[in-house]
């Protein structure tokens, strides 16, 4: 075997795949924003990918808060700089931690529901009974899941940012001595608006794609069972690697 | 002077249909003429359900054509509200009750109102005999004829022109789907529509067809009556009629 024609037939397979994938959300991002609406729809998935998710996110963040404020506590301890460790963890969940563990919980339970359900959806007809029925499965099923996740992730993220400072805050003055009150001054005095709002900005981008992800997975899913749990599982797998991806490029956008 | 021929409602002409390496459908002819049942046998994985799926518009062939009153049909031809589809497994939506999934095209189609749309739904209930107290349970509460008997009031509640039946019996006990045969009969003289069906099971085809093709390795090897299936004199038909392992 040849392995320049190997090399040359999966980079054409890439580009194929992700010009599909780019269609597929262009069209489904469309559909969102065209008559008809279903209102109906976009609250249910509102509810299953933004409320339903809460507890998961935000226990995930007062953890990773409080872990992350010890951290910083003991590495800023070599350096004299134990003190500056609210601003940090402050700066470190509303920037990076608190969207990325977000939109990686949401990829774990959103992108794998999503992608099972619509696979399923797909495996008994459903999705061909839909276009007999004078209703574009896009408009159906895909528009009102990339909405749901691209207007619930920065809901949740904002959750996740005040969580997470929490938990560094419970940490350092449970078992820090820091005094309760400056910690608070001193994070609300270093964070800038723009630290806020491109973490939002990051999850509205995480949300596209995880619910991208899953519809896109579901949507092909061939073979029944088996072939809806591999949609699942190369849903979480691809939105995962995706995310940390944007997250890298928004990061570098964001700071130039 | 001859008279000239009655224009076909639905008309495959040389429909071809690729999956990967192998050829599913090989140059299909097949008519069916206006307020006829036309009933498609042939063996488990022949080809049967791309034939129907795209005359419906559900898939796209790769070669020839699909013609409606004499016209190709436009891609995408499923969103026509003329047609009715009853699926092999009645894919019924999970997420909604029994009545939304009949009502569906009324209510976001066509933006009926709920009660409207579900007087509506309560009324082709009836015709297809599925109980009222139905109406408020979800698919999978209702055994696999009733199931079926919502998916057929689902096809019929818009009043279609053609409906496309795929393997209405399949799954189902000979009795219960005598019922269904019998009730698609009822619906189909009742709208005056044009039928499509594909089924394996040859009783049910009796049943609910004028006309009976079949379809083996992608080609229609032979047509005729519903009355000329049982001396069809073709080796392929009299060994599917008769269920004989060898022709």
């Amino acid at each position: 075997m040849n392995p320049l024609a190997a090399l040359g037939r999966a980079t054409l397979g890439a580009a194929r795949r992700t010009g599909a994938v780019t269609l597929f959300g262009a069209r489904g991002l469309l559909s969102a924003f065209t008559r008809p609406f279903f209102p109906g729809q976009t609250a249910r998935q509102m509810l299953v990918i933004g409320f339903r998710s809460l507890p998961v996110v935000g226990l995930t963040a007062v953890f990773t808060g409080a872990a992350l404020a010890l951290n910083i506590h003991t590495g800023g301890g070599r350096l004299n700089a134990e003190q500056v460790m609210p601003q940090i963890v402050a700066l470190g969940i509303v920037r990076e931690l608190g969207p990325v563990l977000a939109a990686l919980m949401l990829a774990g339970r959103v992108s794998a529901a999503i992608a099972a359900e619509i696979g399923a959806m797909r495996a008994t007809e459903q999705i061909d009974a839909l276009a007999t029925l004078s209703t574009d499965p896009y408009r159906y099923l895909v528009a009102p899941r990339l909405a749901a996740a691209i207007l619930s992730l920065p809901l949740l993220t904002a959750v996740a940012d005040i969580l997470g400072i929490a938990g560094g805050w419970l940490v350092a003055t449970a078992t820090l001595d820091f005094d309760g009150r400056l910690y608070i001054r001193n994070t609300l005095d270093f964070l800038e608006p723009w630290d806020v709002i491109s973490g939002l900005l990051k999850a509205a981008v995480f949300g596209l794609i995880v619910a991208l992800m899953g519809c896109w997975h579901g949507f092909h899913a061939k073979g029944g069972a088996r072939g809806v749990g591999r949609a699942a599982t190369f849903a979480v797998v691809s939105a995962a690697v995706l995310i940390f991806a944007a997250d890298y490029l928004l990061t570098g956008v964001f700071t130039a | 002077m001859t008279p000239k021929p009655a224009q076909p409602r639905l008309e495959w002409r040389g429909v071809s249909k690729r999956f990967g390496d192998k050829l599913v459908l090989d140059g299909v002819d097949l008519a069916v003429d206006p307020g006829r049942s036309l009933v498609v046998i042939g063996g488990s994985g022949q080809g049967k359900s791309v034939l129907i799926k795209i005359a419906a518009g559900l898939l796209r062939a790769d070669g020839g054509e699909v013609r409606l009153d004499g016209q190709p049909l436009a891609p995408g031809a499923a969103h026509a509200p003329g047609y009715g589809f009853l699926f092999q497994g009645a894919a019924l939506f999970d997420s909604l009750p029994v009545w939304e999934n009949i009502a569906f095209r009324l209510l976001h189609a066509d933006g009926l109102p709920r009660r409207a749309a579900r007087a509506r739904a309560l009324d082709a209930m009836d015709r297809v005999r599925l109980p009222a107290s139905a109406a408020d349970q979800r698919p999978n509460e209702l055994s696999g004829g009733m199931q079926k008997r919502a998916g057929l009031a689902r096809a019929i509640i818009a009043d279609p022109d053609i409906l496309f039946f795929d393997e209405p019996t399949t799954g189902l006990d000979p009795v219960t789907g005598g019922v269904i045969d019998a009730l698609i009969v009822e619906q189909v003289r009742r709208l005056g529509c044009t039928a499509v069906s594909i089924t394996h099971d040859m009783a049910s085809a009796r049943r609910i067809a004028d006309r009976i093709a079949m379809l083996h390795a992608g080609r229609i090897v032979w047509q005729g009556s519903a009355d000329e299936v049982d001396r069809s004199g073709h080796p392929l038909v009299d060994q599917f009629v008769s269920g004989r392992s060898e022709p």
